[in-house]
């Protein structure tokens, strides 16, 4: 090729660019019917695996998980705090299971006869033995989650017939049946997922990261990580009445001011990861549907490390819990949108609940004179730590406690800690001051505790405190529940309540909520333990 | 020419060579345990090993270094583990939506800065060169994701005219089997009329912002390479055989002022790939920048050596061919060369 060849291709090339970009704009009819019956759900993260058993699995792959497996049962719904469907901590509905027969040192199922797979073949006792064989085995998050419920072996699974399964119980745990309801016991295509097993493999892992093989209402025909998750309904899906809505697109959309302009430009029908701030002012302007909940058994905290001074000393502790700007925060950082988790009457009884509000509250004069009464009247210095994957919130809050706490003297450099970082350090425990939230999914107050407050020093007990005053009540009310002693139960629930307030290692905060915004036309909305959309009851007016 | 282009390959490769090496070292240095991060919010410190193990991160870093370039040589890049898919499926998957928006963005930025360059430079000191003046500034000084989040808020939010920020095509318009990855083009082959209109719709926004960006930098070198052709001596006797304006300047003076220009959008080019990272995240693109973001946020080691090695076979392609262009364009820098 010469130079005189090249100039004159390249202006040809320039030519035909130039005039080929005026091209026709034609929307077929199709497209209005598809709009119809699929829901377009967009938000910050996209799964990074279809399947909650997978190597860390992220929680965006909870949500495909929970509606394209089912369960051998799951939870009936009730009406929540603000008249929103909320499901009901201690009611069980069959969901894969038709009969459930709970006995002493076990608890026997039997499966719907006509359930089937999303690829045909009937869901049998054996899928179901094999599925929760694997989430015992195969370790990480699962299996950890598992043991949660005391189910740990393999062997306490037993299949009786083609159609009935029994759990044995290893020990009387309260938390058994509950956790059977959770997302990780879901019932996976045994002989589907095997055909893909390899020796390096053996439970098919690598298979369902990239296929969903369950019996759940909804099946991912199409899904490029992230950029969009397009879910299909499963047209023979017996677990419940049949959904509304046939299809599900789900767009992974980075930027939250982007999230609100398809919200209020009606392109989008649901988001529910959106800033505060956002969500307050679009309430203001009610054109769309919001509901906000609380989390349930979550709380936003300051966690303060007891194994090293100044910390080590309860009177400091409390001195910080009168300092903080409890109302600033939910003011200026939350807009609203939490509930307040402090400031109770001074003769408010202590509930068998978690969380409930403690009684301090920003009272900058009792907070110096706590801290002159620890020894340091001129205060101190130290480190202010928090996860900057939620800077969002994070970073106003911790500027707000640092302003607040050096007017008791006590100076403080921020530590912001990159997401990726945040839970090596956590697991280190030396940070002396973080703020974090911690939430189970399990709801039950004991179950806090044994993660929060134990001495067992999981990495939750991020403060590392360590009382066997405490220990013995919160394994008190755990084998209390396992043998339904009420009155030993709300004692201990009560004094472990009071106890941590009363040494306050970690300071609650607010109850952060879940901000779901939808377009008026949608309905059908569900709260969840999981916090995540279950699409199986949503509609489209 | 064969030669010399072989000769131009061969020196890319100890280059090569030094980016596997530092990138592999720089994403060792990075805070942050992948382990950790992928154990889960509930890991004990017996699952987080365990994963360690099972990532190979528990060996020393030439062992694990040998593990990286043995996979290399077969063509291997490990797998994400923030999008759970092999890295090199993930490059291909995303390589050509950046470089389709790049690529267009580019192309409108020549079409709208060179005439704007050549104006300026002929009319010196007149509105059009005070015009090009202005829009240099402003392009340079406006950050790519503010001028993207600006064009979404005027054309898509007040507007209507622009379709819906999500990526490259309409919710749902249905893609066309990839052939070469390249939406535009996959659409035109398989003569899915619709689904280009739409592609096109979504492209127009997220390439006028980097059209925006790039514009400064070539409108400014056109017009000072071509102020410095248009005072030489051959023009000047170019002007005086009578030869009509449009010849000189486009025939004689821009031909000779191209060198530098191309130089430039080589350059434009690599900062336009940088600048997508930020477009990518505002247009909710599906390209290789955003993706490189993610895995640098989760530690995530094996795609942003992967994304570092493709930037850099990608950039040593690109000098090749303007080191090839420029001998095509002007001889004497072939024979020098």
């Amino acid at each position: 090729m010469n130079r005189r060849d090249f100039l004159k291709t390249a202006s040809t090339a320039a030519v035909v660019a130039g005039t080929g970009v005026a091209a026709p704009s034609i929307i077929s009819p199709a497209r209005a019917d598809a709009r119809q019956e699929s829901l377009l759900i967009v938000s910050e993260n996209g799964p990074n695996n279809l399947d909650i058993h997978g190597v860390g699995t992220n929680v965006p792959g909870y949500e495909v998980s929970w509606n394209c497996y089912d369960r051998l049962i799951s939870h009936e719904m009730k009406s929540g705090p603000n008249g929103v469907p909320y499901y009901d901590r201690d009611k069980f509905k069959p969901e894969l299971a038709e009969d459930m027969n709970v006995g002493d040192m076990s608890a026997t199922f039997k499966l719907r006869k006509d359930a089937v797979f999303q690829d045909g073949t009937p869901v049998t006792a054996a899928d179901v033995k094999w599925s929760l064989d694997r989430a015992v085995s195969v370790g990480g998050f699962p299996t950890f989650q598992m043991k949660a419920g005391s189910l740990e072996q393999t062997d306490q699974f037993v299949v009786v017939d083609d159609h009935t399964v029994r759990v044995d119980f290893l020990r009387k745990d309260r938390l058994t049946i509950p956790d059977l309801a959770v997302i990780v016991p879901c019932i996976v295509n045994s002989q589907l997922v095997k055909k893909h097993a390899t020796a390096d493999d053996p439970w098919g892992l690598e298979y369902t990261k990239q296929n969903t093989a369950g019996s759940g209402a909804y099946k991912v025909v199409r899904w490029r990580s992230g950029t969009e998750v397009v879910l299909e309904r499963h047209e023979d899906w017996k677990g419940g009445p049949k959904p509304a809505l046939k299809r599900i697109i789900w767009r992974i959309v980075p930027s939250a001011g982007n999230r609100r302009a398809l919200l209020e430009r009606g392109d989008a029908d649901l988001s529910f990861d959106l800033p505060s701030k956002d969500f307050a002012e679009m309430k203001q302007d009610g054109k769309l549907s919001l509901v906000s909940t609380p989390y349930s058994n979550g709380i936003q905290y300051i966690g303060m490390n007891v194994t090293q001074p100044p910390f080590d000393n309860v009177k400091v502790r409390q001195a910080v819990a009168y300092a903080l700007p409890y109302q600033k925060i939910i003011d200026a950082v939350m807009f609203g949108l939490a509930k307040p988790m402090f400031g109770a009457a001074a003769d408010t009884p202590t509930e068998v609940a978690w969380p409930q509000p403690h009684k301090y509250f920003t009272d900058l004069d009792k907070a110096r004179a706590l801290l002159a009464e620890a020894g340091y009247p001129n205060g101190f210095e130290t480190t202010l730590s928090f996860n900057l994957g939620f800077a969002g919130v994070n970073e106003p809050l911790c500027i707000l406690v640092q302003e607040s706490l050096a007017q008791i003297g006590i100076k403080t450099t921020i530590n912001k800690i990159p997401g990726a970082n945040w839970r090596t350090e956590l697991i280190k425990k030396e940070m002396p001051l973080i703020t974090n939230v911690f939430s189970g999914w399990l709801d039950y107050p004991e179950y806090f505790f044994f993660w929060c407050y134990h001495g067992q020093n999981a990495v939750f007990n991020t403060m590392s405190y360590q009382s066997p005053e405490m220990d013995a009540m919160i394994d008190g009310a755990r084998a209390a529940a396992a043998n339904g002693d009420t009155m030993a139960y709300e004692k201990d629930v009560k004094d472990f309540v009071d106890l941590a307030f009363e040494e306050v290692p970690r300071i609650p905060l607010y109850q952060p909520y879940v901000n779901v915004a939808m377009q008026p036309n949608v309905s059908g909305y569900q709260y969840w333990f999981h916090r995540r959309l279950d699409y199986r009851s949503l509609a489209k007016a | 020419m064969l030669s010399s282009f072989l000769r131009r390959l061969a020196t890319a490769i100890p280059s090569l060579i030094g980016v596997i090496i530092v990138t592999f070292l720089l994403t060792r240095v990075l805070p942050g345990d992948t382990a950790a991060y992928f154990a889960g919010p509930a890991a004990t410190p017996e699952a987080i090993e365990e994963i360690r193990v099972k990532l190979g991160l528990d060996k020393s870093i030439p062992e694990q270094f040998v593990d990286y370039v043995g996979a290399l040589v077969q063509g291997d890049l490990g797998s994400s583990l923030t999008t759970g898919q092999p890295v090199i499926q993930d490059i291909i998957d995303r390589l050509p939506a950046s470089a389709e928006l790049t690529l267009f963005g580019l192309f409108i930025a020549i079409a709208v800065a060179v005439p704007l360059g050549i104006l300026a430079a002929v009319r010196q000191g007149s509105w059009i060169d005070h015009l090009c003046r202005i829009v240099a500034t402003a392009g340079v000084s406006l950050p790519v994701f503010f001028t993207g989040l600006l064009l979404v808020y005027v054309f898509y939010y007040i507007l209507g005219w622009a379709p819906a920020p999500l990526g490259r095509l309409d919710v749902f318009a249905f893609p066309p089997d990839p052939i070469t990855g390249f939406l535009l083009i996959d659409c035109v082959l398989v003569g899915d009329w619709e689904t280009l209109g739409s592609a096109l719709a979504q492209l127009a926004v997220p390439s006028a912002t980097l059209a925006i960006f790039a514009l400064a930098p070539i409108t400014r070198i056109t017009r000072a390479s071509m102020l410095s052709v248009l005072s030489s001596e051959f023009v000047r006797t170019a002007r005086a055989s009578g030869l009509s304006p449009f010849k000189v300047i486009v025939g004689y003076a821009f031909r000779n002022a191209m060198l530098p220009v191309i130089t430039t959008l080589g350059m434009v080019f690599s900062f336009l790939l940088g600048a997508n990272v930020l477009v990518e995240k505002v247009f909710a693109w599906p390209g290789i920048g955003s993706y490189a973001v993610e895995a640098l946020i989760a530690s995530d080691y094996a795609p942003v050596q992967g994304f570092v090695l493709a930037m850099a076979i990608m950039y040593v392609v690109l000098n090749l061919l303007i080191d090839l262009l420029y001998g095509v364009i002007d001889p004497r820098v072939r024979i020098e060369g």
